[in-house]
């Protein structure tokens, strides 16, 4: 594709974290609840009832806004996009056109350790309509239901400006977008739940200064799937034009089973959704002490933290890049060096140890029962050469587990502490006279024969000695015993 | 008792038979019910009568209320409510076909308010589809009569409520005014209606036409009635954004009659101009003249944009009507026809079918009117003009406390006389909907009678200003002293 020209960019909708939807008072928790249970007349959008909007909502669409160093519009207007859907009950989507809440942001995010920068066009926010139901409704015939309990969630849309420039970025872009959103608190950002959903525009062309025709791409479902869409469709796009063609302006859905985007059929068609301020909504303004509140609890960043990391705890940049990706996990690691000042050990062991642990049980470091605290006493006791780093990476697998700390599991499962050296002198004493060839070939200059010995001791402790601890008393025994 | 006897009644005097002992709920309520069998078969004004529910409604407030100092001040007092708010458990169709059947499954905060002060609902109103229309010959069940005389329109949107007042089927009722809904049937029915300050009465639960110029009115036999319905359902509503801040509206408020003489009345000149019948401008003027007598200032005033104002509003009301309607798409609630064809055909056949001409008119109109590349020629300039409209009123209240202007240019017309073209049933809402644009509050009174119909006088005052048009209200009916209506219907 170094022939080509790509130009993309994204459309990111997440569902905000609040406790009740955008106009009423029902509850977001929709995941898993029966259909049509957290509804009233105002989300369902019945005769006479009207919005009224959850501060909330709007609180952390500016904080998102604010986080993507947007412009702050003054006032906030809701607008009505007017068009006919079975899932939306009004007729309309309540939502914001000419001003948004906020403009002209930027993000930054990094492709293999390069820094890159896409410009923000707009944050604005704006309700979730509900969800159509194709199958188990339990109903005879052809027949579609709809649930209302995800109508009315409040959602915060975030329009970038064409400046990806490959499918990669545009990944990347995206899961930086998605760790800032979990950062703020405003979204949990969940693909494959909806709570972050992502359109993208792409454009090909043999030129920069031409610009190629405009592909609005929809239904991608996980990261994974937004980056083999875009790249289907680049090197669709580009095939086209390679062979003389033109691509066509339009929207497309990206099919998951066949792996192709494929043209999307009516709805789309250059609809007017004729906007106009929602007369059941006032403007409301925007003061400066609203929006110094909010950017009072904006916490440091992923791009920030990752710097500081690399500076602080002399990190390289693909580990900080791993660590700051979920902020938990960041955190984790920071509070497990405040009490164990050892970054390179810690995070070490947390790129490798705990999130495999993590993912073995399909888990968040939210969810573990492992505290910073516990991995700290862990690493010290290996650090002071109590245990070695296999056993403790055993010790750490039951800890996952049981969620018991390192001395309680040690104690569980019957390994001793080879602290007396009584103990481990026994063992070594045990040793040399049961291997007199090796002791000798030793005393006859081979050093090979006191790693043989060594491995010896730790085989007959089932590892649980510190093997310099037994390097240094196997020395003594052997130079002082003849 | 009979009811002969209440045609000169208020709440008042139907509380004073009750806290007798002379009256119950249920014995008042058989009355209107007695009245409505006889008389509402001739005009229509009822699109439901809640016969059982009201019945069961009056025996719980009767068990309720045996302390008659504790009785809420609606106690017992049958009210109609119009077909376009919501009543919990009872039929709301807004007279129209697409929500043939539909029933709420909630109240609307004004007749939550009316419950909770001891009234009774009687039943739900007539009207013109959806509240469109100025005469109720758009319902989609058949048009109200004017009691006054059988073929004449009693006005409309609101003219069940209006003809229910007026034949006295029933002594409170509420009615809505987006353009002039409650004030033009008041007028053409003699009763008295008051169109509130925007947002001076909860939205929720009256099903939205114009949502920027929608407001729930009183409407009542007495301005002392008018006054006594405004102040319960009046005052601030978490429920609606656009609804005041405020608390409800107290009587305390009304000017004193020695104030009522101070004041300066103005007159706008644009409403007395031609196109208006000259027996309604004879009888306003006759009123002027009484009103000077009793030491009122009167005083010409000009509004200039008052003939721009129709214009915009029929830009204005209909966009927002576009929007408010796309709901009724058959899917939820409602009509539905050819639902086993696909989606585009259940939207087109179910639209096709429950709408009424009117109001697919309207909808076309304000369609267009949002549509892309026409909204800034049309909505934008609809609502440019909005503003001048009410820097008209804003001016025009520094030289005098309130305006009197005729609330129709012409009298009860006769049914068909006005259906033809669109345009002349618009021209019927003049003069109510200039003050309608503005937000401001006016109340329409019945100020004579010429050839046996009813002469409506309109008073406007500033935003918040409910108490000025009460005040003189109350002043022009004790001047005047017309009989209550209690036309002979049917002879």
């Amino acid at each position: 594709m170094e022939d080509v020209y790509v130009t993309i960019g994204l459309e990111v909708h997440c569902q905000l974290l609040t406790q009740a939807k955008m106009f009423c008072r029902c509850s977001t928790d929709y995941i898993g609840k029966t259909p049509n249970t957290l509804v009233c007349p105002v989300c369902m959008g019945l005769p006479g009832a009207l919005p009224v909007l959850n501060r909330k909502a709007l609180e952390l669409a500016i904080k998102t806004a604010l986080a993507l160093r947007c412009e702050i519009l003054p006032e906030v207007v809701f607008h009505r996009k007017n068009y006919f859907y079975p899932d939306l009950p009004k007729g309309y989507q309540i939502s914001q056109y000419d001003s948004p809440i906020g403009v002209r942001g930027v993000l930054e995010f990094t492709l293999e350790g390069e820094k890159k920068r896409v410009r923000i066009r707009r944050v604005h926010v704006e309700e979730d309509a509900g969800k159509l139901v194709h199958e188990g409704l339990g109903i005879e015939g052809n027949v579609s239901g709809v649930d209302f309990n995800r109508a009315g969630i409040p959602l915060v849309e975030i329009v970038t400006e064409p400046d990806l420039h490959s499918p990669e970025e545009a990944k990347e872009c995206l899961i930086m977008l998605r760790s800032i959103v979990r950062y703020l608190g405003v979204s949990d950002g969940n693909m494959e739940e909806g709570s972050l959903r992502c359109d993208a525009n792409v454009s090909v062309s043999l030129s920069p200064d031409v610009p190629g025709a405009k592909v609005e791409i929809k239904n991608m479902n996980s990261f994974r799937s937004v980056f083999r869409a875009l790249s289907y469709e680049v090197e669709r796009q580009a095939a086209l034009l390679r062979e003389g063609k033109v691509p066509v302006q339009e929207t497309r859905h990206w099919d998951e089973v066949r792996q192709i985007t494929v043209p999307s059929r009516g709805k789309e068609e250059a609809e007017d959704y004729r906007y106009f301020p929602d007369p059941d909504l006032l403007p409301l303004q925007i003061s400066q002490e609203m929006l110094k509140e909010i950017q009072a609890t904006i916490p440091e960043l992923p791009l920030q933290k990752k710097e500081r990391f690399m500076r602080e705890y002399e990190l390289t940049e693909p580990e900080a890049h791993i660590l700051v990706q979920d902020r938990d996990l960041a955190e984790f690691f920071e509070a497990c060096v405040r009490e164990f000042p050892a970054p390179r050990m810690v995070c070490n062991f947390v790129l490798t140890e705990v999130l495999k642990n993590l993912n073995a049980h399909n888990i968040t470091i939210r969810e573990s029962k492992v505290t910073p605290s516990m991995l700290a006493e862990l690493l010290k006791m290996v650090e002071r050469k109590e245990i070695g780093i296999s056993l403790a990476k055993g010790i750490f697998e039951e800890m996952f587990v049981t969620g018991m700390g390192a001395r309680d599991v040690m104690a569980k499962k019957g390994i001793a502490f080879l602290t007396s050296e009584r103990d481990l002198e026994k063992i070594v004493h045990q040793v040399i006279e049961e291997n007199p060839q090796s002791v000798a070939d030793y005393l006859r200059g081979k050093e090979k024969a006191l790693h043989f010995l060594i491995g010896q001791v730790m085989k007959a402790t089932r590892g649980q000695a510190n093997p310099e601890v037994a390097k240094s008393l196997l020395l003594r025994e052997l130079t002082s015993g003849e | 008792m009979n009811l002969c006897d209440f045609r000169n009644f208020t709440i008042r005097n139907y509380q004073d038979l009750f806290a007798r002992g002379e009256l119950s709920p249920r014995e008042l309520l058989s009355i209107f019910l007695q009245r409505i069998r006889e008389v509402d078969p001739l005009l229509h004004a009822f699109l439901f009568v809640n016969e059982e529910g009201a019945f069961a409604r009056a025996q719980e407030l009767e068990e309720k209320g045996k302390d008659k100092d504790t009785r809420p001040p609606l106690w017992g007092i049958p009210v109609a409510i119009k077909d376009n708010i919501c009543t919990l458990g009872i039929p709301t169709t807004c007279a129209s076909r697409i929500l043939e059947g539909y029933v709420p499954p909630y109240n609307a905060t004004a007749v939550e308010r009316l419950e909770a002060a001891g009234a009774i609902v009687l039943g739900k109103t007539n009207m013109d589809e959806f509240a469109m229309g100025s005469s109720t010959e758009n319902s989609a069940y058949g048009p109200t009569r004017n009691p006054f005389d059988l073929r004449r329109v009693p006005g409309g949107s609101s003219g069940g409520s209006a003809a229910a007042l007026a034949a006295l089927e029933v002594p409170l009722a509420l009615g809505s005014d987006t353009g002039g809904s409650v004030r033009q049937p008041a007028a053409f029915c003699g009763i008295v209606g008051l169109r509130p300050t925007y947002g001076r009465v909860s939205r929720y639960g009256l099903v939205s036409f114009a949502s920027s110029l929608d407001q729930i009115g009183p409407m009542a036999r007495t301005v002392a009635d008018t006054i006594t319905l405004f102040e319960i359902i009046s005052g601030r509503d978490e429920r609606d954004s656009t609804c005041a801040p405020y608390p409800p509206f107290s009587r305390t408020e009304i000017p004193h009659k020695e104030e009522v003489r101070k004041m300066v009345v103005g007159l706008p000149r644009e409403y007395f101009s031609g196109g208006v019948d000259s027996r309604i401008v004879r009888a306003i003027e006759e009123v002027l003249k009484g009103l000077e007598g009793e030491g009122l200032t009167i005083r010409e005033v000009s509004l200039p944009h008052t003939n721009y104002a129709l214009e915009a509003y029929y830009i204005v009301a209909p966009s927002e009507a576009s929007s408010n309607l796309a709901r009724y798409d058959g899917v939820l609630y409602g009509l539905r026809e050819g639902g086993a064809g696909s989606l585009q055909d259940m939207y087109f056949k179910t639209r096709t079918s429950g709408f009424g001409v009117e109001v697919k008119r309207r909808i076309l109109l304000g369609t267009y009117s949002l549509s892309s590349g026409y909204y800034d020629a049309y909505y934008l300039r609809g609502m440019k003009v909005r503003t001048l409209v009410r820097q008209d009123f804003e001016k025009a209240f520094e030289e005098c406390h309130v305006l009197i202007t005729p609330v129709s240019p012409v009298f009860p017309f006769f049914f068909g006389e006005r259906t033809k073209d669109p345009y002349e049933m618009y021209l019927a809402d003049v003069f109510t909907i200039p003050s309608a644009m503005a937000g401001i509050p006016a109340l329409s009174l019945n100020c004579g009678y010429v050839d046996g119909l009813p002469v409506g006088l309109q008073i406007i005052a500033g935003p918040f200003q409910e108490g000025m048009l009460f005040g003189l209200a109350l002043f022009l009916e004790e001047m005047l002293a017309l009989p209550l209506p209690f036309p002979e219907i049917g002879q």
